[in-house]
């Protein structure tokens, strides 16, 4: 017997090294340390900690608190993906009608995706201030008694609202550039052949537009569950009673507002465990459904 | 079993442009109509505009009498096969085919049995349960005729079909659809650029330049007397010679050689003198001198190429002539060749006008 032998050589594992040390520094490490730190119970001043095994995840899904900013984020971020995407959709459709490559335009568009979170907290923030912002003023004016400080339904419609809002324009960009790259002749043989244009849309152009749809669910619903952190925090701050606490921002009050390492570790790992189920989900279940 | 009217059909865009130019036309039933000329002319334009795609700017289209201007292009009942296909990408062959029945509310069974008889009758019946990208080039090419003819429309348009395809398919593809248009009677149109595809195709041939129909007529009518200098230069493979001319004294003068046989020319204007390659022959008295610069041997005949005496030798005047048996003639030889007078073609180089 002949075996084929390859030399081997240290060189390639130089190459990858910078790859697996970011990895590790900045995922493997913090997960670690995160798994570790759930299985802990700290003092209130952080000096001493004892190993407790899954009590921290016994409170945290059996805590009322939990479980009320588990459903905010849950339909906050489906809220949050369907408009961002339905809005950026319909104005994409629109947009192409009229719209021949003017792609300095386009460009401008995506400004507002520029704006970083909290600063689009922050002019949410002032448009909804009880004495000089205007949406508020607007609000009341049509006869709806909106106070976000005191209202649950008005905070969720805030922090949905600036979401939203910041999410659209690249949402834009993307389905426009989607329906920018559908064959003009496939569009113009189903003119042929279907006489409804609504029919037409979502028998074609929807289809076609799938990958891009899939592609921008994933990075909205990603965007709902971490991004929109920022917004909550220049905004309600999860209030009222904690009725706009979506989970990552629970895990940052109780950590380090509360001082609950344990308990804050165990809801990260809770998250990630939700995250990662959501992601085989999309990419088992939906991508299928997608035609590229 | 439809008969297409076109009177004075203008095209003109919002930045001016004006693409197509007052055409009227006349199409009887079960006719193949050619469009043809070259890149830009408005001939896909003009198509498009029967098909509704494009609108019409002036002028009125009718479909059997009925004026169709205002009708949407799914209600006009055409149906169009496009130079990339067009499939529908996510689609089945099957279902590719079946769109354009269940918009028009065609019952399922119904349906079935019209693909499964197209299908057949285009040899893709097996490849009905694919996707547009698992299928080759001429496949494709099949599955867009046959969502065209699974209609039953009144028209077809087909906007240069084959140009995708490699030269053997083509060939194979035209025959195709020149035997399938003659067995299912339909009223068509065909775009092309390609001159040699036009003049096999055509019942009549619409030569079309810079947005107006130069001449329509029978392939061997457009080619044998046609009306105009663009018509003349633009059917013929290989091309008519085309000789700048002046007419003086009673005789045709072409570079420093004297043709006789030519009355009644107006004198002081810039002429063209026309002669197909096969209405060239060798004489020893021929008024015509050329010296070779290549023979092509293409079997049967022999083309043989040469600058005519008596030009500027900076700017050569180039001949063709179609030998009927190979000549063994080296490059640079001199022969004289006589043409005949009365195939003779003479152009006004200004208009374009023909004069003999």
């Amino acid at each position: 017997m002949k075996r084929v032998q390859f030399e081997r050589s240290t060189v390639p594992y130089f190459f990858v090294a910078p790859q697996i040390a970011i990895i590790a520094v900045f995922f493997l490490w913090p997960a670690g340390q995160a798994i570790y730190q759930s299985f802990l119970l700290e003092d209130a001043f952080g000096i001493s900690s004892q190993f407790v095994w899954f009590r921290n995840y016994e409170d945290t899904i059996l805590n009322y608190a939990w479980l009320q900013s588990a459903g905010f984020t849950v339909v906050f971020s489906s809220l949050v993906t369907f408009f961002s995407l339905a809005i950026a959709l319909l104005l994409a459709v629109k947009a192409n009608e009229v719209l021949h490559g003017s792609s300095s335009y386009k460009t401008m568009l995506m400004w507002a995706y520029a704006v970083a979170p909290p600063v689009a907290g922050l002019m949410g923030n002032l448009m909804f201030n009880p004495f000089i912002g205007d949406l508020y003023a607007a609000m009341n004016a049509m006869g709806w008694d909106f106070n976000q400080k005191l209202d649950a339904f008005d905070a969720g419609f805030v922090v949905i609202l600036i979401s939203v809002w910041k999410q659209v324009s690249v949402n834009f960009i993307f389905f426009l550039s989607g329906l920018q790259g559908i064959p003009k002749g496939v569009m113009e043989a189903a003119t042929l052949d279907c006489r409804s244009p609504t029919k037409r849309f979502w028998t074609i152009t929807f289809p076609l537009l799938a990958p891009t749809t899939f592609f921008l669910m994933v990075i909205n619903i990603t965007y709902a569950f971490f991004e929109t952190f920022g917004i909550i925090d220049t905004t309600t701050r999860g209030a009222p009673g904690g009725a706009t606490n979506t989970l990552v921002y629970k895990v940052y009050t109780d950590g380090f507002l509360g001082a609950d390492l344990g308990g804050s570790s165990a809801q990260s790992v809770i998250l990630m465990l939700m995250v990662l189920a959501l992601t085989v989900f999309q990419f088992r279940f939906i991508e299928r459904k997608v035609h590229y | 079993m439809s008969t297409l009217t076109l009177s004075g059909i203008n095209k003109r865009y919002d930045n001016g442009a004006h693409a197509v130019r007052g055409v009227d036309m006349e199409i009887s039933d079960g006719e193949l109509i050619v469009f043809v000329g070259p890149s830009g002319c408005g001939k896909s334009t003009l198509l498009r505009m029967v098909a509704g795609l494009e609108n019409i700017t002036e002028g009125e289209m009718k479909i059997d009498g009925v004026r169709i201007n205002e009708t949407s292009p799914a209600d006009r009942d055409v149906a169009m096969v496009f130079q990339n296909y067009a499939l529908y990408p996510h689609m089945t062959v099957f279902r590719n085919m079946a769109y354009g029945l269940s918009n028009r509310g065609m019952a399922a069974s119904e349906i079935e049995a019209k693909v499964r008889e197209t299908a057949a009758m285009l040899r893709i019946g097996d490849y009905l349960e694919r996707k547009p990208a698992q299928l080759s080039g001429g496949q494709r090419q099949r599955v867009a005729m046959g969502r065209a003819i699974v209609r039953s429309p009144k028209l077809f348009l087909f906007d240069e079909p084959l140009s995708n395809l490699d030269a053997k398919l083509r060939v194979q593809m035209r025959i195709e659809i020149k035997r399938l248009q003659r067995e299912l009677g339909v009223t068509s149109i065909y775009v092309t650029h390609d001159q040699t595809e036009a003049m096999t195709l055509a019942d009549r041939l619409a030569v079309i330049n810079e947005g107006k129909v130069e001449q329509m007529g029978s392939p061997m009518d457009l080619y044998s007397d046609p009306k105009t200098l663009f018509v003349a230069s633009f059917i013929g493979s290989p091309h008519i010679n085309l000789l700048p001319a002046s007419f003086e004294a009673g005789q045709l003068q072409v570079g420093a050689t004297a043709l006789p046989g030519f009355e009644g020319l107006p004198e002081a204007v810039p002429l063209m003198l026309g002669i197909r390659p096969e209405h060239i022959a060798q004489h020893p008295e021929g008024g015509i001198e050329i010296s070779v610069d290549l023979v092509e041997q293409l079997g049967a005949d022999s083309l043989i190429y040469g600058a005519v005496s008596g030009f500027d030798s900076a700017e050569p005047e180039e001949l063709c002539v179609r030998a009927g048996e190979a000549l063994q003639l080296a490059p640079g030889e001199r022969i004289k060749l006589n043409f005949e007078v009365d195939r003779a073609m003479v152009f006004r180089t200004d208009n374009g006008e023909r004069l003999v």
